[in-house]
C-alpha cells in the first residue's frame, strides 16, 4: 500500500542522507521525496511517499525514529490529510495542436507559464492522481520534458487527527 | 581561559572519566598528539592498525561497562577503522572514535589523505559529527559520549578537522546535554509487564531467550533472580553468554545454529518464548516460519525497531534490560504472594531427556588433538574466571559450547558481523583495562593471522595475554561448509605458508609453545599460565573436525545434523596435517 511519511527532522547537513541511506540499506521504495523548511528555521520538513505492507511501514517508521536527527515521524496516510504535487511540463506545441493542448489545460485548470514558437511550458499543482492523469492526455501531443515537485501533505485537522489517534488507542487496547 | 581544540579535545575527555585511548597518530591529529605528549592522566596504547584500535576499545567497552575510546588520523587511518565501527554496530558495543580530517577548507578538495569518513560511515554508526567549529567542539564530545553510551549503545564517529584543533576558544564543558530528537526509553509499560508476568506464571513450558542486551544493561542479577523465581530454563544468545550462569541448572547454554540438542528442542516445544535483550538473529532463528511454532512470545528491548523485526511478538515492551526485568521481578512476586512457580517438574524432565539423548560431547582421541579438548582443558584450568576473547569460525563455536562464562562481561566475541581478527586485539584492549585478570584469546590459524601485528602492541604495553591458536591449517568453517555443501571440494580454504608461532612468538620477545599430541596440551597450558608474559600456544589439531550440531542454514532448528555422514568423499583420506618438518619445534 502506498504511504506517505512526513518527517521532522534538525536542519543540519547530512540529515537527507541519513534518511535516504537508510531507505536504500534495508531496500524501501522511495516513490518521492521533497524538503523543505519550516516555520522553525531549525527544522526542515521532509515527505516521502513510499511503498509496503503494514510490516515494512512499521519498520520504516521506526528505523526512522531510530535516526538521531528526526525528531518526529507521521505516517500521514493513517490520517486525514490534503496532498499536493506541482509539476512542470514542457510540450510540443504544433500549430494543429494548439487547441487540444488548451481544451486539455482549461479541464485540468493548468496554466501556461512559459512560451515559445514551439513549446508551451505548462504548470499543474493537485493531488498525484491529477497530476498523473493531465500528464498521460498530453503524452500522445509530445512532453519535451517533465519536472515532477514530489509529493507534499499535510494532516487535515489537528483536533480530528488526535481524535482518531484517541481512537485507535482504544481499539488498540479492546484488541488486546 | 582560551584552550586550543586539541587541549579542549583532551579535556574532555578526561571529564568524560576516560583512562585509555586507543590509536595511531597521523598527519592531520599531530596538535592532539602534542597534547597527549607527557599528559599522566591518559593512558594511550599505541597500536599497529587502527582496526585494531576499534576492537580493543569494543573490548574495552565490553569488559569494563565504560565507553571505548579511539583516537585515529584522517584518510586511510579513518577507513581502517570502518570493520571495527560496523562490528560495534552490529554488536551494540559503546565507543567514541575520533578520527582526525583534512582542514575545513580543503574539505571536498581531494586533499592528501582526506576521506570522507562522515559520508562512509554514515550508516555503521550510531550517529556522527563533523566539528566544522572550535566551539562546537566540547558540546560534540559530550554529546557523542551520551549517544553511545545510552539507549541501544553503540558506535559514535566524532570527525575533527586539524584547522579545528589548531583554533581556540573558551572551554566550557556542559554538565549535560539534552537531544530533542533522542529520549531512549527505559522503563517498560507497567501494563505490557503485567501481561507478560501474567504469561510467564501461567506457561507450562517457558523458556528465556536472552542476549547481549542484559549484558550491556547490566541486569544479569535481575535475570537470575527471576529465572529462579520462575523456574524458567535460560537460553543465551551468542552475545548473551556470562549473562546467565552457565553452571546453573537452568542454563541451557547457546541456542541456534549450534546450539546443543536439549537447547534447541526445548526453544522449539516452549510454550512462552520471553525475549530479553536478543534479536531474533537468522543465526539463532532458522527457518523463521517455523521458529516456535507453539509459543506465544514476549519480547524485550530497548530498542522498538528489533520489536517485530522478524518476527510476530505477542507481548512487546520496549525498555531497558535491567529496569524491565526488575519490574518483571517485582510483579512476579506479587502475583506469587512469595512463593516460588513450582510445578513445572515435566518441562524440567523433558529437557533433561533431551540433554541424556545427546549431550554436547566430542570424541576425544589418544592420538590426534581435538580442538573441543583445548577448549575443556582452558576451562578446567580458569573455571569461568578468565576474559575469554575469541575470533571468528569453528574455534568459537566450540568456545561458546564447551567454556561455561559465569559473570556477565568476560565473553568478547564478534557476533553480528563475524569478524576474523577481532579476538587477539580484543582481548589486548581488555588485558588493559584488567592487568591483572587472565585474560585468554582462543583463535584459528585463519583469524589470528588477520590482525597478528598486534604482537609488537602486547609486547611493548606488556599484556600478558594467552593465546591459544586453534590451528587446523584450514579456515575450519568455511572447509566444514564445503564438505557437507560442496562435495569437499575445498576451494580456497586450505591455508598454507605457515607461519611458525613458536619462532613468531620468538622473533617478538614473546613466549611460543606447541602441542602436537594431546598429552602436551595440559603441559603447554601449565607452562603457558605460569609465566606473566604474552604467550602463543600453537594447538595442531585435527584439520577435519567439524562443529556439531549444526542447523544447516535456512533449516528449521529442530532439525540438527548431529555428525558427519558416513565415508562421502569427506577428505578424510587426506594427511591429517600436514606439518613440514621446519615447522616443528627443535
Amino acid at each position: 500500500m502506498e504511504h506517505i511519511i512526513s518527517l521532522l527532522v534538525e536542519n543540519k547537513f547530512g540529515v537527507l542522507s541519513r534518511v535516504a541511506g537508510l531507505f536504500s540499506a534495508r531496500g524501501y521504495n522511495v516513490d518521492s521525496l521533497s524538503v523543505g523548511p519550516t516555520v522553525d528555521p531549525s527544522m526542515s520538513l521532509i515527505t516521502i511517499s513510499t511503498r509496503g505492507d503494514d510490516q515494512v511501514l512499521e519498520q520504516i517508521t521506526k528505523q526512522l525514529n531510530k535516526l538521531i536527527d528526526v525528531i518526529k515521524v507521521v505516517d500521514l496516510t493513517e490520517k486525514e490529510y490534503v496532498e499536493r504535487e506541482t509539476a512542470l511540463i514542457k510540450i510540443h506545441t504544433r500549430a494543429e495542436d494548439r487547441a487540444e493542448v488548451f481544451r486539455i489545460i482549461e479541464i485540468f485548470r493548468a496554466r501556461i507559464v512559459d512560451s515559445t514558437p514551439t513549446t508551451y511550458t505548462v504548470e499543474i499543482t493537485g493531488d498525484a492522481k491529477k497530476v498523473e492523469a493531465f500528464i498521460n492526455q498530453l503524452r500522445p501531443l509530445g512532453i519535451k520534458e517533465l519536472v515532477r515537485s514530489g509529493r507534499i501533505a499535510i494532516a487535515r485537522d489537528d483536533a480530528k487527527a488526535a481524535a482518531g489517534d484517541q481512537k485507535r488507542r482504544q481499539t488498540v487496547v479492546e484488541a488486546k | 581561559m582560551k584552550l586550543t581544540g586539541a587541549e579542549i579535545f583532551v579535556e574532555s575527555l578526561k571529564r568524560e572519566g576516560v583512562k585509555t585511548v586507543f590509536g595511531l597518530p597521523g598527519g592531520v591529529v599531530l596538535k592532539i598528539f602534542d597534547v597527549l605528549y607527557g599528559d599522566k592522566d591518559l593512558d594511550f596504547v599505541l597500536v599497529r592498525h587502527e582496526q585494531a584500535a576499534i576492537h580493543m576499545a569494543e573490548a574495552y567497552a565490553r569488559a569494563t561497562g565504560k565507553v571505548g575510546v579511539a583516537l585515529v588520523t584522517s584518510g586511510p587511518g579513518a577507513t581502517n577503522t570502518v570493520t571495527g565501527l560496523v562490528n560495534a554496530n552490529m554488536d551494540s558495543c559503546p565507543i567514541v572514535v575520533f578520527t582526525g580530517q583534512v582542514s575545513t577548507n580543503l574539505l571536498g578538495n581531494d586533499a592528501f589523505q582526506e576521506a570522507d569518513i562522515v559520508g562512509i560511515s554514515r550508516s555503521c554508526t550510531k550517529h556522527n559529527f563533523l566539528v566544522k567549529d572550535v566551539t562546537d567542539l566540547a558540546t560534540t564530545v559530550k554529546e557523542a559520549f551520551y549517544l553511545a553510551a545510552s539507549g541501544r549503545p553503540g558506535p559514535v564517529l566524532v570527525d575533527i578537522p586539524k584547522d579545528v584543533s589548531m583554533a581556540s576558544a573558551e572551554f566550557h564543558y556542559p554538565d549535560k546535554v539534552y537531544i530533542r530528537s533522542y529520549n531512549p526509553t527505559y522503563d517498560g509499560n507497567k501494563w505490557q509487564i503485567k501481561q507478560a508476568a501474567e504469561a510467564m506464571l501461567r506457561a507450562e513450558r517457558p523458556i528465556l531467550y536472552v542476549g547481549g542486551g542484559v549484558i550491556n544493561a547490566n541486569g544479569s542479577d535481575e535475570l537470575l533472580a527471576l529465572a529462579e523465581l520462575l523456574n524458567i530454563p535460560v537460553t543465551m544468545t551468542l552475545m548473551g553468554l556470562g549473562a546467565f550462569p552457565g553452571t546453573h541448572p537452568l542454563s541451557l547454554g547457546m541456542l541456534g545454529m549450534h546450539g546443543s540438542h536439549a537447547t534447541n528442542m526445548a526453544v522449539h516445544h516452549c510454550d512462552l518464548l520471553i525475549a530479553v535483550g536478543s534479536r531474533f538473529d537468522d543465526r539463532v532463528t532458522g527457518k523463521i516460519s517455523e521458529f516456535v511454532p507453539h509459543a506465544k512470545i514476549i519480547h524485550v528491548d530497548i530498542d522498538p525497531a528489533s520489536i517485530r523485526k522478524n518476527i510476530h511478538v505477542d507481548i512487546p515492551i520496549v525498555g531497558d534490560s535491567k529496569s524491565v526485568l526488575h519490574d518483571l521481578l517485582e510483579q512476579a512476586r506479587a502475583l506469587l504472594g512469595g512463593k516460588r512457580r513450582e510445578g513445572r517438574t515435566p518441562w524440567l524432565a523433558q529437557i533433561a531427556q533431551w540433554q541424556s539423548e545427546r549431550p554436547l560431547t566430542y570424541k576425544a582421541d589418544p592420538k590426534v588433538i581435538k580442538p573441543q579438548f583445548v577448549i575443556d582443558m582452558i576451562y578446567r584450568r580458569t573455571r569461568g574466571e578468565a576474559i575469554i576473547s575469541s575470533d571468528v569460525g569453528q574455534h568459537q563455536m566450540w568456545t561458546a559450547q564447551f567454556y561455561k562464562f559465569i559473570h556477565p562481561r568476560t565473553w568478547l566475541n564478534s557476533g553480528g558481523l563475524g569478524t576474523m581478527g577481532y579476538g587477539f586485539p580484543a582481548a589486548l584492549g581488555a588485558q588493559r583495562a584488567f592487568p591483572d585478570k587472565p585474560v585468554v584469546c582462543i583463535t584459528g590459524d585463519g583469524s589470528f593471522q588477520m590482525n597478528l601485528q598486534e604482537l609488537a602492541t602486547a609486547m611493548a604495553y606488556d599484556l600478558p595475554v594467552k593465546v591459544a591458536i586453534i590451528n587446523n591449517g584450514y579456515h575450519g568453517m568455511v572447509r566444514q561448509w564445503q564438505q557437507m555443501f560442496y562435495q569437499g571440494r575445498y576451494s580456497a580454504s586450505r591455508l598454507e605458508g605457515g607461519p611458525d608461532y613458536v619462532k613468531l612468538a620468538e622473533a617478538y620477545g614473546a613466549v611460543g609453545l606447541r602441542a602436537t599430541e594431546p598429552h602436551e596440551v595440559e603441559e603447554v597450558l601449565e607452562e603457558a599460565f605460569a609465566v606473566r608474559k604474552l604467550v602463543l600456544m600453537d594447538f595442531q589439531v585435527d584439520p577435519f573436525e567439524n562443529c556439531y550440531p549444526m542447523v544447516p542454514s535456512g533449516g528449521a532448528i529442530n532439525q540438527m545434523i548431529y555428525e558427519d555422514p558416513p565415508a562421502a568423499g569427506d577428505g578424510r583420506s587426506q594427511p591429517q596435517h600436514e606439518t613440514k618438518e621446519s615447522n616443528l619445534p627443535a
